[in-house]
């Protein structure tokens, strides 16, 4: 895959992950989205760019139902996961969650050591028999979160002990350790110096041929580093959603250009 | 889409790089001109003013080069502007390599005043050229502008060029072998119709970019290629023959 140009590396995944149409989100009396239709593809990295308050995070949120734990808020519309509507009542929003994994902005390990946090979800999925199958999960997580060979000789430290871009590897090898197909990451990358943002960003690239993988990021050249597929929200609507590579060097919206060009919009 | 940035030291960079463009495509527009003017009327000077002045445009593509790298550099530009920044790299080089053809029509200049005219064509010439650097004024107008209709245009005028280029072609030929004395000067003026060709390619190619800028999509090679003379072999004069 490598070895092809850019202009060629389009998006060989058809296969639908996520299918949503007619999503309409409200906080109380405020429409945060408005009647947003996508398709994200498996095996693809989907970035959300937009403005702050353009519903970017909150669309993210939807997706594994991260918003039911806010009270004023209301969704509508459905929203599918390989078919499956996910805001059915005979869907546990738990499960949902290990299939559809999140990073947040701000790395978020749990008070315990290294090897409890990646331990934590196999554990209450009950996705390991015994102590060496858990030990063979916690290693391949952290090898998958690019992080092993840093974090193999201090295993039962606390994970809180490790730098920003360690502790959001961290996270992203926690994300992964219950097997999701998913993986939503919400500025993963906001809070790491350059040379953490490039480690993520590889990750996210060799994540991408497991899961697929949706990103939120106000940085626009993050999404067209690590993105096939972006998408670009203002005021609530989907405005513009399209390969990367046409998304930055075409756009077809005016409202899209505008912004990433960088002018007022 | 609005026009300006938020950061408006972008767009003085954007308009900086721009200006540049404008000056050199109008020192290469003197050039043409004078260059054609010099062969019509035999003045030596005015050539060696044409041939030296190439280096002030040979420069000004070394600077344009140098703040598109410092754009892209700093600003990663993208869409509208990326395209703007591609179209100011490669128009700045056509507009070099048609500065050098009209160069190269001055040095000839300087051969041809020493040998006899050769009947007509320095005027045919001339007007060759007239036409091409009209072309180039009108595609710099559309670059400015940003319309691509008017780019447009300029490449179907391109066919004219070259209608131009066949005919002296033909004309060239059958004075050669009228009179092998009008080989040497022939073969000059020859070079010159060339090269004159070539600018209107060049152009051509400015106008592409015209359209790439404006539309993000390059024009479909809609143009047929026009005449084949140049690539057939030379039919005898009949008086020859006899």
């Amino acid at each position: 895959m490598y070895d092809t140009p850019i202009s060629e590396r389009k998006v060989d995944q058809q296969e639908v992950k996520f299918s949503a149409k007619g999503v309409q989100v409200y906080y109380a009396d405020t429409h945060a989205i408005k009647d947003v239709d996508v398709e994200i593809q498996d095996k693809t990295v989907t970035a959300f760019i937009g403005p702050s308050g353009c519903g970017k995070s909150t669309f993210l949120r939807c997706l594994n139902r991260m918003n039911d734990t806010i009270d004023i808020c209301r969704v509508e519309g459905d929203i599918h996961l390989d078919g499956q509507d996910i805001y059915d009542k005979r869907v546990d929003p738990v499960q949902l969650r290990a299939k559809v994994g999140m990073v947040f902005q701000k790395p978020n390990p749990f008070p315990k050591s290294i090897y409890d946090n990646i331990a934590y979800g196999p554990r209450i999925h009950g996705l390991a028999n015994g102590k060496a199958e858990l030990d063979e999960i916690v290693e391949k997580s952290l090898r998958r979160g690019a992080i092993w060979d840093e974090v193999k000789d201090r295993l039962h430290e606390p994970g809180t002990g490790l730098s920003g871009g360690q502790q959001q590897r961290l996270c992203i090898a926690r994300a992964v350790a219950t097997e999701p197909e998913v993986l939503l990451m919400d500025e993963p990358c906001s809070a790491l110096d350059p040379i953490a943002t490039a480690q993520v960003e590889e990750l996210i690239d060799e994540l991408r041929e497991s899961y697929s993988v949706v990103i939120v990021t106000h940085s626009m050249q993050q999404a067209a580093r690590v993105s096939q597929k972006t998408a670009f929200f203002h005021l609530g609507n989907l405005v513009e959603y399209g390969e990367t590579s046409q998304i930055f060097t075409n756009p077809q919206d005016e409202r899209t250009e505008s912004y990433i060009t960088g002018r007022i919009g | 889409m609005h026009d300006e940035h938020i950061s408006s030291a972008f767009d003085r960079d954007l308009e900086a790089v721009q200006a540049l463009i404008m000056k050199m495509g109008g020192l290469v527009e003197e050039a043409i001109k004078n260059a054609a003017l010099s062969l019509e009327t035999r003045d030596e000077e005015l050539a060696a003013q044409v041939r030296a002045g190439d280096k002030t445009i040979d420069a000004l593509e070394e600077q344009i080069d140098q703040e598109t790298a410092l754009i892209i550099a700093l600003r990663a530009p993208t869409a509208i502007d990326l395209r703007l920044i591609l179209s100011v790299m490669k128009v700045a080089s056509n507009l070099e390599r048609i500065g050098d053809h009209a160069k190269n029509m001055a040095k000839r200049t300087s051969v041809l005043t020493q040998m006899a005219t050769v009947n007509g064509a320095a005027s045919s010439l001339r007007r060759m050229a007239l036409e091409t650097e009209r072309m180039l004024r009108d595609v710099l107008d559309a670059y400015i502008q940003r319309d691509a209709d008017l780019a447009a245009a300029v490449i179907q005028r391109d066919l004219d060029v070259d209608q131009m280029y066949n005919t002296l072609f033909r004309e060239f030929l059958t004075f050669m072998m009228e009179d092998p004395r009008n080989i040497t000067p022939c073969m000059h003026l020859h070079f010159i119709a060339k090269n004159t060709e070539r600018m209107g390619d060049h152009v051509t190619n400015i106008a592409e970019q015209v359209i790439y800028l404006v539309t993000g999509q390059m024009p479909d090679e809609g143009r047929t290629k026009g005449d084949k003379t140049s690539l057939e072999p030379a039919a005898a004069p009949p008086d020859v023959e006899a």
